[in-house]
């Protein structure tokens, strides 16, 4: 079970002074959104059908959100304590050493992180791996040695596969309805092995050389207090004959 | 450049981001070539079409190739690269595409970027251009590492040149059984409101904040006489229906009027809504992308303007 702690997109994001990093005071981090849904299908998988929960995360300081699913219920944490910045191939190569030596039968990601949205991590680890994948996925049914999937294509349409274990399924958000951490979790989550694996980060493949606002054309915003505004709104309505 | 464009197909229809990597091809390409790769059963028609934007089209064809399976395609698309090879594979930003280009990146030792917007070519050094943060902001990437595979966002590369290349039909052949089987396709669900048919919708977000608080897009949508939809954030807490989703893997729409409450405006969601008549998008963030795609905007709390807005509409209809 693959897991990121992301920054928060609802936060305001600054630029670094050096246009090419984040000022990461005014960030806020937490459990990457997708993976809730993953870790969430990792222990409905575990509590139907038996096994145990391993969640991996990358990051300096990603114990938090290791910590936040062991208190969901994962049963121990790895950690590569490594920044590998905006480079995802880094990401799936630390993992790929991290977990060298674990045996299991699924590994399950998110589709993409809500931070940087490149939906690459997951498939690079199968790659890597030599494992059978699916992405996008929006049910998962194992059966008997194999595992059947749901995938979330273009315009509401989905495509039913069937997966020998073991393989890499990244998840869909709305698949299930992630638990709550509970106190009990939480004092569990203290007594849990929470590893840190040391690996070595490899060549970069992609190097940031500015981050700034996109050049976007902006929306005439209406200005003053509610009914000031909500006045205009009624004007603009009325004059395109809405009301 | 040797740039390869990896054409996309479902339900016998060649998908038009087909051609838009065939634009970006030649943009970028300089003395090297635009090369398409069509796989398929009976895909000739296809090649046809892709011929008219390319240097070179490539048909892969076989029984088995009839639908999209990572596994054989990237079997086959090995085969053609060990002899043919590429310095840019381009991939449309899709359901496909994004399982493919990581997968072919690793396996072709090379790099990866997706969902990029801006393909910059010099002195054959590559820098690409992406958003992060679903829009707030972008990055230039610089990639340090040839072949690279990159995932390209629709809709930005509309237009190009004719070329009237030549087309090549190969005699490559799935070498594997794939690992993943295909079972079928699943139409999408028909609910009782097809808000693709809607001359009014009012949308909510993320910034609704509550299932409890549809209730009031609800009454906002009855009095202009339009329908609910949602952004994926409330279709999956289960707020709407899905058929309510508006987005990439949901509806497009094009109403008279668009009502964005609480909407961020995450690329997946923009693309479904952004040829409304007008759009009018309220978010308490005066950075959320959506007032980038917005005609009017508002940045403020939706739940001071929307009661408000309820209020005056209900006086001027009496």
């Amino acid at each position: 079970m693959l897991v990121k702690h992301a920054a928060s997109t609802e936060a305001e994001i600054r630029i670094g002074t050096d246009g090419k990093s984040l000022d990461t005071r005014g960030l806020e981090f937490e459990i990457n959104d997708w993976d809730r849904y993953a870790v969430e299908e990792a222990l409905r998988i575990k509590e139907a059908h038996g096994g145990e929960v391993v969640v991996v995360g990358v990051g300096i300081d990603c114990d938090p959100t290791l910590r936040k699913c062991l208190a969901m219920g994962a049963d121990r944490a790895i950690k590569v304590p490594i920044d590998t910045g905006m480079d995802p191939y880094l990401t799936a190569k630390a993992i790929k050493e991290a977990i060298k030596g674990e045996k299991f039968d699924l590994i399950l990601a998110g589709v993409m992180s809500q931070d940087l949205n490149y939906s690459l991590v997951g498939v690079l680890l199968a790659a890597m791996l030599d494992l059978p994948f699916a992405t996008a996925v929006t049910s998962v049914k194992i059966e008997d040695g194999k595992v059947r999937v749901l995938r979330e294509l273009e315009g509401g349409y989905q495509e039913e596969d069937v997966l020998p274990l073991p393989c890499l399924l990244t998840v869909q958000s709305g698949i299930n309805e992630p638990r709550y951490v509970s106190i009990m979790g939480i004092k569990r989550a203290r007594t849990k092995e929470l590893r840190e694996v040391k690996v070595t980060l490899g060549e970069p493949t992609l190097v940031v050389e500015r981050i700034y606002h996109p050049p976007i054309k902006k929306a005439e915003m209406l200005e003053g207090d509610a009914p000031k505004i909500v006045d205009q709104l009624i004007e603009i309505l009325k004059s395109r004959g809405l009301i | 450049m040797r740039v390869f464009a990896i054409a996309e197909h479902r339900f016998g229809e060649l998908n038009s981001i087909s051609f838009e990597l065939l634009h970006l091809a030649n943009s970028i390409k300089g003395s090297g070539t635009s090369e398409a790769v069509i796989i398929g059963r009976d895909v000739a028609g296809f090649a046809r079409e892709l011929v008219r934007h390319a240097d070179k089209v490539w048909v892969i064809s076989d029984e088995s190739l009839e639908n999209y399976n990572p596994d054989l395609y990237i079997d086959v698309l090995l085969q053609l690269f060990r002899i043919e090879t590429p310095d840019i594979v381009l991939i449309g930003h899709t359901s496909q595409g994004c399982e493919l280009a990581p997968y072919l990146a690793v396996k072709l030792g090379g790099s990866v970027a997706t969902d990029v917007v801006g393909v910059n070519v010099s002195n054959d050094a590559v820098t690409v251009s992406r958003y992060i943060f679903q829009g707030k902001l972008m990055v230039d990437l610089k990639i340090t590492k040839l072949p690279c595979v990159l995932t390209i966002r629709q809709g930005v590369f509309k237009e190009g040149p004719e070329v009237n290349g030549e087309v090549i039909n190969t005699d490559i052949k799935p070498s594997r059984s794939p690992a993943r089987s295909f079972v079928k396709f699943i139409k999408p669900e028909v609910g009782e409101v097809d808000i693709s048919q809607a001359d009014v919708i009012v949308a909510v977000g993320r910034g609704i904040g509550d299932a409890s608080n549809i209730k009031l897009a609800e009454e906002l949508a009855q009095i202009l006489g339009g329908v609910v939809a949602g952004s994926r954030p409330v279709i999956d807490s289960g707020w709407l229906p899905k058929d309510r989703q508006v987005g990439i893997s949901g509806k497009t729409v094009k109403p008279k009027l668009y009502l964005a409450l609480g909407i961020s405006g995450a690329f997946q969601h923009v693309i479904g809504m952004k040829d409304s008549d007008l759009i009018i998008a309220v978010n308490k963030d005066p950075e959320a992308p959506i007032f980038g795609v917005a005609h009017y905007g508002i940045a403020s709390d939706l739940f001071e303007i929307v009661p408000l807005l309820i209020k005056k509409l209900k006086e001027i209809r009496g």
